[in-house]
Parts: C-alpha cells; structure tokens; sequence
C-alpha cells in the first residue's frame, strides 16, 4: 500500500468516526451504532471510498481490537472472580449455543437445508458479538449489572465453543478430500493435539504468572513508558499468534493471558497503555463491520434479507429469555440478557468463509447469511436503546441512565449531594446530631445498598437543577456537594451560586487548585473543604505518636500547622495564576513554617534553663 | 498495702525537667497505676466512666502537674470537671470516693520565700491549692499537703534534680505502704519533710 493511500484510507476512516459517532452519541444511539453507520457510509456500497479486499484488511487488522478488549477484560477479572462465575459461564452459556445451534439447525431443515449445512448454520448463528455487546454494555455502565455479567459469561462460552466449532466443521464437509489440513499441528497424532493445545495455555499461564511481571519491571525501570506499551502489545500479538497456531481463538488466550496478569502490579499500567489502542480499534472493528454489509443481496433481496434478520433476532431472544426463565433470572436482567445476545457475531465473517472454503455451505446462502449477522450486528444498538427506553424502567432500580429520580417527599434544611466515599462521612456525622439531611446519591446500586442499611437516600444526579428543585432547595438553607467529579462540583456551585446567591454552599475540593477554584465561584476558604487534608493530617500525627512524640503536642502541632496553611491559601488566592509569585509565596510560607515550629521541636537539653515551662508557668 | 494513681499531667513532657523525672521514678514504683493524661487525651475528650472506675479501684489519688499560674494545667481542670460528677462523687448519693487521699505533686518555678505572705506571691502553695483542697473535702477526700519542687527553674542539671525524684518515690512508696503519718501530712503546709529518708 502507497503511503499516501494508507493516509488516505487512514483519513477515511478517522473523519467517519469523529463526524459520525458524537453525533450518534448525541442523540443517544450509543457509539457502536455511530461506527456501523459510519462504515456503511463510506462502505462499497453508498459512498464507495473504502471496501473491498481492502475493506475485508481493514477488519481482519481491527479484529485485534477485540483480542486487546478480551486481555483487558480478563485483566479485571481476577482467576477468584471468574471462578465464581463458573455456573453462568457453562449452564447459561452452554444452554445457549446448544439450543440455539440446535434450534437454528431444526429451522434450517424444515426450510430444505440438508442436517450437515444446517448443523453448521446453526453453530454459525449462536454466536453473538462479543464486541459489540461488551462495547455497549461498557458504556451503558451495565456491564456489572447482574444482566450484563450474565451476558459476558455467555459470550466467554461462545469464544471458548469456537475450538470445538473449528474442530468439528472439516467434519461437515461435503467430501472428506477437501479438508484442508493445514500446519504442523495436524500432522501430530490426534491424541497430541489436545496436548499441545492445553500445553499452549499452560505455557500463557505459567508466563503470565512467573516471566511477564519481570520483564515488565525491567522495563519499567528504563523510564521508557512508550517501552511499556510495546512490551504490551507485544504479549497480546504474541499470544494472539500462538493461539492461532494451536487452532485456538486468538481473543480467548488474550483473555487467559488477561486473567493471569489481573493480580500483578502491572495491571493498572496494562489497562492505560492498552485503552486507546482498544478504543481506536475497536472503532475500526465496528466501521469495517459496518463497511462490509453488502447493499447488493440486500436489495435483490430485501424482504428475505429483513424476515431472516428479524427472525434470527427473535429466535436468538427467545431462546435465551427462556433458558433465563428456567435459570430463575429475574426482571429486566432476564430482557437484557436476551435482547444483548440476540445479534449474529464477528466469529460468524470468519466461520462462513470457512464453510464456502470447504463446500459445507452453498456460496449464495453464506453471502446472505453474511448480510443477516451483520446487519443484526447493525441493530443491536438499537435493541439496546429498547431495553433502556421501554423495558428497563419498567423494573426498578435497573439502569443507570434510565432509573426515574426518585419522588423527594420531605424537605430537610440540608441538602447532601453524594454520599459516596466522602459524603457518607459527612452525612452520617450531620445525621448524628440530630440534624435532617435531605441524600442524593446517582448510584443506583449504591442507593439500594444504602436503604437496606436503614439510610434515607434519594436516587438522582444532584447536578441537575431539577432535581434540587425537587429536594426543595428554595427552602433549604445549606447544600453540601460532596461529589467526587471536579468538575461537576465546580459547575454545581456555579449554578447553585447563580440561582441561589444567599444558600451557603460547602465543597469538597479535590486539590488546592480546586479550592481556589470554587473560592472563585464565591466560596467562602472555609466552605471549599480540602477532601484529603484531614485524614492525611490524622495519619502523620499517628505516625509522629508512633515515633515517640508527645501526643498533645503533636495534636496541637497539627492544629497549628493547619491554621498556618490556611493563612497561606488566604495569601494564594489572588496569585494563583501567576506561577512564580505563587512558587516565591510557597517558598516563603515554607521557610516561616520551620522557624515557626524550630523553638517546640527542640527537647530541652539537660543543663538548658529555657523552656516552655519556664517561660510560660512558672515565673511566677 | 494502698492502690496508688497517679494523674500525670504535663502539656509538654518533652520540654520538662523535673516532671519529666519525677514521673519516670513514679513509674518504677511498685503498686503505683501511673496515667499520663495529656498522652491519653490529647484531645481532651476524657473517658470519664472509665477515669471514675480508676478512681474506684485506687485508694490514693495523686495529681503530678506543673504549678500553672498558681493552679493545674488545663487538662487536669477538665478532668475534674468531667469526672468527678454529680450523684457519683458528691451530692445524692455521691458517695464513690469516700475516705481515699488525695494530693498533688507540683513543680512551682519560685522560691520557697515567694510564697509567703510578704512575699511576691501573696499566699503560701497550699493556700493557693484551696480549691483542691475544697474539691476533695466536699468529695469525702481527706486532702494531704502538696509535695512540692520549689525553683524548678533553678534545678539545671539531672545530678540536682534526682533527689527529688528519688523522695517523690519514697513518698509514694509510704503512701502504698499507709507509713505516712497522716494527722500531719493533713495539716502541713508541704509533705516534703514528712517523708521517711
């Protein structure tokens, strides 16, 4: 490829996705739906700028996308975590793509389909799209919902069903000759295969476990971050390629390789090298899908084409909401599930090509059957909307964006926006001494966690003026933001400020520099509370105690020591953006600071005759 | 043999000389329950049931502080305003401490002279200990004289200060062992002198 084509393409591509998926997310359809469109626009088949063999590299370089996706998602689940969730993984999951392989298989058939296409249509279409599910339910924030941990635990089994899937269809092939046998692994006897493929997952385990976090603390030690990265696409390649050449899907060791290294020090800085690498793929991965829907049999074909997706779309849902019923799954959890695994999956391009190949499946079919899967990949997007907007709600305390604010019924003079990790402290203090304190919390789970310790919590973003409207902020006297996100506290207090100039506002400041900022916004130094000063004091003065300092002393050092910072804000504030009387200031405070506390650290020597106690008590 | 507590109370230990060894003799001495108060409440939030249950099991009380402003570090007022409570130390029913001593061992920064009469400071250290003396009375506490360290400001070096800490054992050691005569540790105006050598 010339260069100036790959900048080309590059360009393409790029442009689509940032013209296209803010706008989709704008108006709520989520980002994969913003790449499919993308891709189906500048596909073959509208505008023509990318597609064809081109097309088909740009997806098969873009499916690593999905290995870096499944290595992070194993990078979370630690090997405990992912014990526990043995029982969906094998019940759910295999229930799955037993029955609907089985059932797809039956259809099929009575449509005139002989059993072995059909057997094979129907391992085809139990699979969903690992991508396109996990992507959404991220970013729907469902993913750790009940619903959505059930449908990763089914699309692990998928991936791990491909091997057998690959395994089994040379078997289908019309005629044994025209099995393509191909690498070393083959020509072992049969009994070695198995060998060298569960030797291949050892061998990940065993370097995941004892060589990777070595190597990545030698590297660490260059101070060469960009290293760091290489070294991490590097394992996720390397892994990639030994899954491929032990017949195992590439995605899947990744999440092994994930797994293994979601216990080392190194997972944090993994996941932050790896993100936008996933993120730029992944986004690739969906406009290459959505490149390749192929207009054409669409079009000769249109009513078939629709029937057949719906019809996939409903049997898929169906028999997942009827395996969920069986399993006791409950409410919306049991809609989500059906409706997020109802799509065709990426597996489905690979394994159709794979049945043209070896005559299992009629060219023509394959090719319709390739318009189905993606076009129901196009769609799931859209299911998804329908869980949030129709089904969700109508169960409660299911969905982040889609829980209803809950009716405030009582109006307290305080409003507590948060009660989180910091809020909790301040509003069971407040509570505590008789004070009434109207909670706001958007967690959702965390609010039902919260009533079922006996807390009257308000489910509801405190950062819409609504909602306050509703907790009665015209009556209150006092609204405390003890948020955890910057800049929705600094936007709260502006509109809070603007709305209500006589409530009193307190703040919890992640930094100084916050606190500047919402003294800015009219907060009194007082009122912007510093989120980690107190508790960072208390630790020293447990430390200085430790080491053997007097506990008083200490204490009131402390207190001393923090009335003395405060005085020194005092001073920043008008010079906070003016970075070297800020310094010169900080300097100055610094050098007062340690002749401040210079004459108390001193012990008084034995032969000394100064000292507090003589200055001040006994000179009497 | 009596229980002994001392109440330690010195804001800044690492700043004294004299009580700063004159705690560590008490703390050698056997039978003596030694508390440093200002380490245990630094934050001045008193425990008082667990303060008054100390009080209970002790026959002796002995309150060791800087001679502050003619008076007691601040903690040891807090103490007694906390702990020694209503119903429980005095009043109806007050009746807990009953019959045990009480005295405290003070380091004063003046002379013996000063205190006096004509002296710069107007008042003996007993009389200006009045109000403890009036606490323990009211509390059914039979207040002993002081034990007290004049000049503490004169005292320099460990080699001058150790005899007094040495006595200061020796006088808790005669409380443990009831040794003291008591008629007239009650009535002197120091109990320095009636401690056995």
């Amino acid at each position: 490829m010339h260069a100036s084509h790959f900048f080309l393409s590059a360009f393409i591509y790029l442009g689509a996705a940032v013209l296209l998926v803010p706008i989709a997310h704008r108006l709520g359809l989520g980002s994969v739906l913003g790449y499919l469109i993308g891709g189906a626009m500048i596909g073959p088949f509208v505008l023509g700028w990318v597609g064809g063999t081109q097309g088909e590299e740009a997806m098969h370089f873009a499916e690593f996308g999905v290995v870096i996706m499944l290595f992070m998602i194993g990078l979370e689940l630690e090997p405990a975590r992912l014990w526990r969730m043995r029982g969906p993984i094998f019940g759910l999951g295999g229930l799955q793509v037993l029955l609907t392989a089985l059932s797809v298989m039956g259809i099929a058939m009575a449509f005139g389909l002989e059993s072995k296409p059909a057997l094979a249509t129907g391992m085809i279409l139990a699979l969903s799209s690992t991508a396109i599910v996990i992507q959404t339910l991220q970013e729907k924030a469902l993913l750790r919902t009940d619903g959505g941990a059930d449908s990763f635990a089914v699309l692990l089994f998928q991936d791990i069903s491909v091997i057998p899937m690959l395994a089994v269809f040379p078997l289908l092939a019309a005629s044994v000759s025209k099995m393509e046998h191909h690498g070393w692994l083959h020509e072992l006897p049969h009994w070695a295969q198995p060998l060298v493929t569960l030797g291949a997952v050892v061998a990940i385990v065993i370097a995941g476990q004892f060589f990777v976090p070595r190597g990545f603390a030698i590297l660490a030690k260059t101070g060469l971050r960009e290293l760091l990265t290489a070294a991490a696409l590097l394992l996720i390649v390397g892994v990639a390629l030994l899954m491929t050449e032990v017949g195992l899907s590439p995605a899947l060791g990744a999440f092994v390789a994930g797994v293994v290294l979601a216990g080392s020090h190194y997972r944090h800085e993994l996941e932050s090298n790896l993100e936008p690498f996933k993120g730029l793929l992944l986004g690739l991965f969906f406009l290459a899908v959505g490149a390749s829907l192929d207009f054409s049999v669409i079009a000769t074909k249109p009513l078939l084409v629709a029937s057949l997706v719906i019809a996939l779309i409903t049997l898929k849902a169906l028999v997942i909401y009827v395996i969920a019923t069986v399993l006791k799954i409950r409410g919306s959890h049991r809609w989500l599930l059906s409706l997020a695994l109802a799509q065709g999956g990426e597996f489905a391009f690979a394994l159709l090509s794979m049945a043209i190949q070896q005559e299992i499946i009629e060219a023509e079919t394959a090719r319709l059957l390739v318009a189905v899967v993606a076009l129901s990949m196009a769609i799931t997007p859209l299911l998804f909307i329908i869980y949030e907007r129709i089904l969700a709600p109508r169960y409660t305390a299911v969905s982040r964006e889609q829980r209803a604010p809950d009716r405030i019924d009582e109006h307290a003079p305080v409003i507590l926006a948060g009660f989180g990790r910091f809020g909790n402290f301040v509003g069971r203090f407040m509570m505590s001494q008789g004070v009434k304190v109207t909670v706001l919390e958007s967690d959702p789970d965390h609010v039902d966690m919260l009533r079922k310790f006996g807390f009257k919590v308000f489910y509801g973003d405190a950062t819409r003026l609504d909602l306050l409207h509703a907790a009665g902020i015209d009556q209150a006297c006092m609204l405390i933001i003890a948020l955890a996100d910057q800049a929705k506290v600094a936007r709260l207090v502006a509109e809070v400020r603007e709305k209500f100039p006589k409530l009193r506002i307190l703040a919890r400041a992640h930094d100084y520099d916050q606190r500047f900022e919402l003294m800015s916004l009219g907060l009194a130094a007082e009122d912007a509370v510093h989120e980690q000063m107190g508790s960072a004091q208390e630790l020293a003065v447990r430390a200085l105690r430790a080491l053997g300092k007097p506990a008083y002393a200490t204490e009131r050092a402390a207190r001393r020591w923090k009335r003395y910072d405060e005085e020194t804000v005092h001073l920043l504030v008008p010079v906070h953006e003016d970075e070297d009387a800020y310094a010169s200031i900080v300097r100055e405070r610094r050098i007062a600071l340690t002749q401040l506390f210079e004459k108390d650290l001193a012990e008084l020597p034995d032969d000394s005759d100064a000292g507090w106690e003589i200055e001040r008590a006994e000179e009497k | 043999m009596a229980s002994v507590l001392v109440l330690y109370a010195h804001p800044a230990p690492h700043k004294s000389r004299i009580n700063r060894r004159l705690a560590a003799a008490a703390r050698e001495v056997a039978g003596v329950t030694f508390r440093d108060l200002y380490e245990i409440y630094p934050d001045f939030l008193i425990d008082v049931e667990e303060e008054q249950k100390l009080l209970k099991e002790h026959d002796v009380i002995v309150f060791q502080h800087p001679f502050y402003w003619y008076s007691a570090p601040s903690l040891v007022k807090e103490y007694l305003d906390l702990v020694l409570t209503y119903g429980w130390a005095y009043g109806e029913g007050g009746t807990a401490l009953q019959g045990k001593l009480m005295l405290q061992a003070i380091s004063a920064g003046g002379s013996e002279e000063v205190y006096c009469s004509q002296g710069r400071n107007r008042f003996t250290i007993r009389q200006l200990l009045a109000p403890f003396d009036q606490t323990a009375f009211l509390c059914g506490m039979r207040y002993l004289a002081p034990h007290i360290v004049y000049s503490a400001n004169q005292l320099a070096d460990a080699a001058s200060i150790q005899p007094f800490a040495q006595r200061y054992a020796r006088l808790l050691a005669a409380l443990r062992d009831e040794t003291l005569p008591l008629e007239l540790a009650a009535s002197a105006e120091k109990i320095n002198d009636l401690i056995p050598a």
